[in-house]
This record gives C-alpha cells, structure tokens and sequence, in this order.
C-alpha cells in the first residue's frame, strides 16, 4: 500500500494538533489582518486571534456560509491581492451569481499535493493512464485530479465531459487504467460497453475514482464488478479547494480526511452545536493551508460522520463516512451542485412574475433527470401554443446558462400539481441512492 | 523534539511574542523569517530561558522546559549562538571553548570528552585550531562567529538556537558558515533553528520555516512553499519591490 505524504499522512494524533494549532493561529493572523469580512466579524464578536490558543477554541468563531461568499462577491474573500491569484474558479451560488474561488501558485501546489494524496491511496502510479471524464472549465473537479495525477507521473487523458462512443474507443485504445468520472456516468459507460458488445475485462481498467456526487455500496458493486475495476470515493468542495479534501484507501472503509490541511468539524445543522465524537451531522471545514482563499469554518452542507480510529491502512488521519445527504435543498444532478432557488430564479424572470412549479428529479437509467413542471396560469394559458413552446424553450435556456445544466419543462394544467396545505413542494426527488 | 504552544513574552510593559506556537521535529533545519523587531531574537531568548515567556508551556523531549533555568536547559541539550557571536574578547580562543564546555565538564567530571569535542570544533572550523592561543577579540568578525558556533557546539547539544550567523560578514564567509551549519544538521545530527536575516540563503537550506510578524506567526510552511509565498518574496526577499513603493 503506498502513501504519497507519509510524514502528514501517519503523523501521531499529538504531532497532528501541535501542527493544527501553529497553522489554524497563523491563518487567523492572515486573515484578520487581509480578509475585511473575517477583521469585520472577529471584531464584531470581539474576539481577537490571541483568545485561539488550542484546536476547541476554533468554536469561538463564527461560520463561514454560502450567504457570506455571496456577499463578499466577487473578490471580496480573497486574502491575497489579485495579481498574485494565478486561478480563479467558481462554483453556484444559491442565486444567479455564483461563488468565486481563487488560487495562488502554491495553493496550485498544495492541491495537488492533496489530490496526489487519494489516487496514491486508490492505487494510482506513474505507470497509469488516467481518462479525466469530468468537465474542465470554472468546476475545480477536473483540474483538482489531473493536477494529483501529474503530481503523480501519471499519463493524463483530459478528455471532458460527454461524447461516451468516443470515451470508450480512448479507453480501449489507449488503454487507459484509471478512470475519473461521476458515478452516475460510469454506470453510462458501462452500459454503453455492455450495448456494444465489448467484454469489459478486455479493457485495461483498474481503478475508478468517482466523486462529485453521492454513491451508495450497491453502486461500488455493480460498477466493480461491470467494469471490472477498484472504485474510490473521494471528497470535496471547491469553497475550501476541490477534489483532494478527503479520499478512500484500499480499505474503502470511509475517506480519510487531510486533517494536517483542513479541521473538519460535525454540528448540527438546526442548533449549530459541535456535535460529540461520532456523531451524524453537517461538515464544518477550516483550512490549514490556503492562501488565496481561506474559510474559517464553512459549513459544507454535506451530513457525515467521523471516526477516529485507526486504519487498517497506516494513516492516522480520521476518516468520514461516504456523503449521501445534505443539510439544505441544494441538488447534485449529473455531479453538478444546483439550488432550486436558482431555478426558481430562472423561471419567474422568464415568466415575469411568480407561478406555481415543481422541479421533479429523477434517474433516467444511470443519469439525473431535472423536470421544471411548469402549471398554466391564466398569464401563460392565454398564449398561443407556439408561444407556449418558446416559453418553455426560454425557461430551459435561463436555466442552462445560470445553473450550466440542461432540463426538461413541461406545462401542466392549473391546480394539477399536488398541494399540501395549499403549498406544492418545490423539489420531489424521485431518484434513491 | 521541542514543541512550543502559546507563548507571550513581555520586556516590561511590551508584549514581543503573542501566542505563538511552534514545533521541531528531530534532525530538521527549522528558519524563522520576520522583519526587525518582530519577535524573531526574543523566541530564541524565551527557548534558551534568557527571557523566559510569562505564559504558555515549551517541551522539550516532552519535558516542560519554560520553568527552568538557563543552565537547566542547556544541560538538557540546548545551546544557543547570541546574535553578535559575544565571545570572551579577552581570553584565548581555546578557553574560550573550553567555557562552552563548562557544565559536560562538571557533569562528566572528565577531560577526554571535551578534548574530543575541541578535536571536533577544530576539524569543523580548521582555521580556530591555528588561532588556538590567540585572544579572541583579536580574531576577524567571521572566525568570531566560527568561534561562537564552536562554544555552543562544545556542549554538544541537541538542539541549536542560532541567531543571525551571517550578520556583518563577506559572502565567502557567510557560505563557509552556512556550509558548517549543513554538516552540524546533516553529519553530527543536531536540530537546528535558525533565525537569519538572509531569507533566501536560509530558506535554501532549511527544511520548513515560519514567518514573523509584530510578535505573531502568520505563516507555516515548507522551505520551498516559503521561498514562493508572495508576501515572503516581498517583505524579505527582496522581489516586487517597486510595486510596493508605487503603493
């Protein structure tokens, strides 16, 4: 079993803390004095970065959250100025303005130091040929493993999202051993592979690294046993960095989690408590390391939960359970992170106004399907039915170019949607992971 | 080895380190990097007990060292080369050795341990075996420093505290001093941490460092994630510079 950072890696729980602590201080000075939103909220609570003198001190601060990067839009939470951030990536936002997300060179680095960190775990080596199936562009999903992967010495194939028929001629002729991708799109190709008759052994896959959306066990088998290969999970979120937060080992027995570059806390979402040692809650993430953008306790959203014991493996680092829940309504259709109030957003500019919708998701054979349903109103019956189709046609477009996904929409008649005390609920999650 | 959870440490009224927390695992090169005055001579003071901080724990080998005097700590294994080389101007250089090997002398009761430490202070600095039986106030600013290294090596320490080694002296010399510090790290296996106005030859032979500033530490990292920090490169690497001044 390799390990790509032994000395972070396996440090003893004691050695982790001392390093936890002279990081979290230091980070608390650079932000205090580079961050106004951090200076306005420490001062605002009266506290002062001496009152930090050990890791429980950390709950003293307040939360980071989605609304506060949405506020501080869009450079505002940089703690670096702008001539030294070499990237800048970005992630939805609960609104039509997303969350932006910048880098320096060696926060470049460290990430990929951390993505290294999971595909080492995985099995990955210089002698592997990694297909990258995720999209590259403002998602840090891509880039996050193609760095970890170069990192590595691996070959790296950056072929994108989409056009299966050709991923799957790469794969066969090159070779490749690893694949990247969603879950949901592993179980396309392997369908895919099925449909054209070829023997999935003959390909030279061995491992799968899935991530970007939540998975169950019976899925781990099936594309195991489909696609005739080992497959990972592995954690993140662009607000603290990408992929490269958390990742499985060979024991597959939860993602251990970079405690040496991130403090992960588990609260509870209603009360905002620290929950005891053990307990199922909502991820609260501080980072160690960042340069460009450093969150003091951002709550990820994501429920989980942490063990510390120690791992069959040898790293000491605590590892969380696969995520399969969120704390709030956010969606994850075909890996990409999508709010209903986004939509919601879209719609009502397209209709000029308020109307009465659901947003219906479901799993059309492997992959997510999001259906706008929208109900006639007396505003948009009174169009001509050609008018009714443009109107759908614009709902779809608003909400491709906000969200960057594509939906289906459809009219309903009035009344039809189903009310409970009067309210339809916005989202009806058909799909069961 | 030695691990340092927040310390303050006051002259008077003036508070020089605030909270600050530090490690040294054993057979590192560890720098500290600050402007003057931020703190960087006082960690040392604090560490070696010179100044011993009003709050906050210090452990050394896991033994609580901040409560100890100074010659307790430098029993323990921790030894450390003053800022400005302070030898004994008006003793030979060899006594001036042999003080530094005072308390192993007193604890050993033996010469032949000291006289194999000087053997080895000779081997290192080979121009002090020539200079044995001059004063050292007659010696050059880099021999005085060659000496001062020698002094603390003398009680064969652990740990290392060396303050400014490279202060006021040719380049050629910086490097011979540099090059003895490498061999005192790699070949003797002592800890070294290394405070240095020349941040860039430090960070070059460092394994991690920590930036200082106004008595804080704002930054931990690698030598080389360090030398790429920005703030680093402009604070005391000297790059960027005039961007500053057009500020």
């Amino acid at each position: 079993m390799n390990i790509w950072d032994k000395t972070h890696e396996c440090m003893s729980r004691d050695e982790l803390e001392q390093l936890q602590l002279e990081r979290l201080q230091a980070i608390i000075n650079r932000v205090y004095k580079n961050v106004t939103h951090y200076r306005k909220i420490f001062n605002d609570s009266g506290i002062i970065s001496e009152d930090i003198r050990s890791l429980s001190d950390l709950t003293r601060l307040p939360f980071t959250t989605k609304e506060d990067l949405r506020v501080n839009y869009p450079y505002g939470m940089f703690a670096v100025p702008l001539r030294e951030v070499v990237r800048i990536h970005s992630s939805s936002g609960t609104t039509s303005k997303p969350i932006v997300m910048g880098y320096t060179k060696n926060d470049i680095k460290i990430w990929s130091n951390l993505a290294a960190r999971f595909m080492t775990a995985a099995g990955v080596t210089h002698d592997d040929v990694v297909q990258i199936t995720f999209r590259y562009g403002l998602f840090t999903g891509a880039f996050g493993v193609h760095y970890g992967a170069e990192a590595i010495g691996a070959s790296v194939i950056p072929m994108g999202t989409g056009n299966t028929d050709k991923q799957i001629m790469i794969m066969q002729d090159y070779k490749t051993t690893v694949l990247v991708s969603t879950c949901s799109y592993a179980i396309a190709l392997a369908d895919r592979i099925e449909q054209l008759g070829i023997d999935p052994k003959s390909l030279s896959l061995k491992v799968g690294l899935f991530g970007g959306e939540p998975w169950s066990e019976k899925m781990r088998d099936e594309i195991e046993s489909r696609l005739s290969l080992s497959a990972t999970d592995n954690y993140g979120i662009s607000e603290v960095i990408g992929p490269g937060v958390a990742g499985e080992c060979s024991c597959k027995k939860g993602l251990h989690i970079y405690e040496d570059a991130f403090i992960p806390e588990i609260i509870d979402p209603e009360t905002e408590k620290v929950l005891p040692e053990g307990s199922e809650g909502e991820l609260v993430l501080t980072t160690l390391t960042r340069e460009a953008f450093p969150m003091i306790r951002y709550r990820t959203g994501d429920i989980t939960r942490i063990d510390y014991a120690p791992c069959e493996c040898g790293r000491t680092l605590a590892r969380m359970k696969k995520i399969t829940r969120r704390s709030d309504d956010m969606l994850i259709i075909r890996g990409v992170n999508v709010f209903p109030s986004q939509i919601e957003d879209a719609l009502f500019s397209v209709a000029q106004g308020e109307t009465p919708y659901q947003l219906v998701v479901e799993r059309k054979g492997a992959m997510d399907n999001l259906e706008v349903v929208v109900e006639v109103t007396d505003k948009i019956f009174s169009l001509e039915l050609q008018k009714q189709r443009s109107f759908l046609e614009a709902i779809k477009k608003r909400i491709a170019s906000v969200t960057g996904i594509h939906v289906d929409a459809r009219l309903v008649e009035s009344k039809s949607l189903l009310r409970q005390n009067g309210k339809i609920s916005r989202v009806l999650d058909k799909r069961q992971i | 080895m030695l691990k340092i959870k927040n310390i303050n440490t006051f002259y008077g009224q003036a508070q020089a380190l605030k909270n600050v927390s530090l490690h040294l695992t054993e057979g590192e090169i560890v720098t500290l990097i600050g402007a003057n005055g931020a703190g960087k001579t006082t960690l040392l003071n604090s560490l070696s007990g010179v100044v011993p901080p009003r709050s906050g724990e210090i452990f050394f080998n896991n033994i609580r060292i901040n409560n100890l005097a100074v010659h307790q700590i430098v029993r323990m294994g921790i030894s450390q080369v003053p800022e400005g080389r302070q030898v004994f101007k008006p003793i030979s250089v060899e006594d001036n050795l042999e003080l530094g090997a005072y308390l192993k002398h007193k604890m050993l009761g033996g010469g032949d341990e000291v006289k194999r430490n000087k053997e080895m202070v000779y081997d290192l600095f080979p121009i002090l075996r020539e200079r044995r039986k001059q004063l050292a106030g007659t010696l050059s600013g880099g021999e005085q420093q060659m000496l001062a290294i020698g002094r603390s090596f003398m009680a064969r320490p652990k740990l290392m505290l060396l303050d400014e080694p490279s202060m006021g002296l040719a380049p050629m010399v910086t490097q011979e001093i540099f090059r003895v510090i490498e061999n005192l790290s790699k070949e003797k296996k002592t800890t070294v941490l290394l405070v240095e106005q020349n941040a860039r030859a430090a960070l070059k032979m460092a394994n991690r460092g920590y930036v200082l500033e106004n008595g804080r530490l704002i930054l931990e990292g690698t030598a080389g994630e360090l030398l790429e920090n920005k703030d680093v490169q402009r604070a005391y690497l000297g790059k960027d510079k005039k961007e500053i001044w057009e500020r």
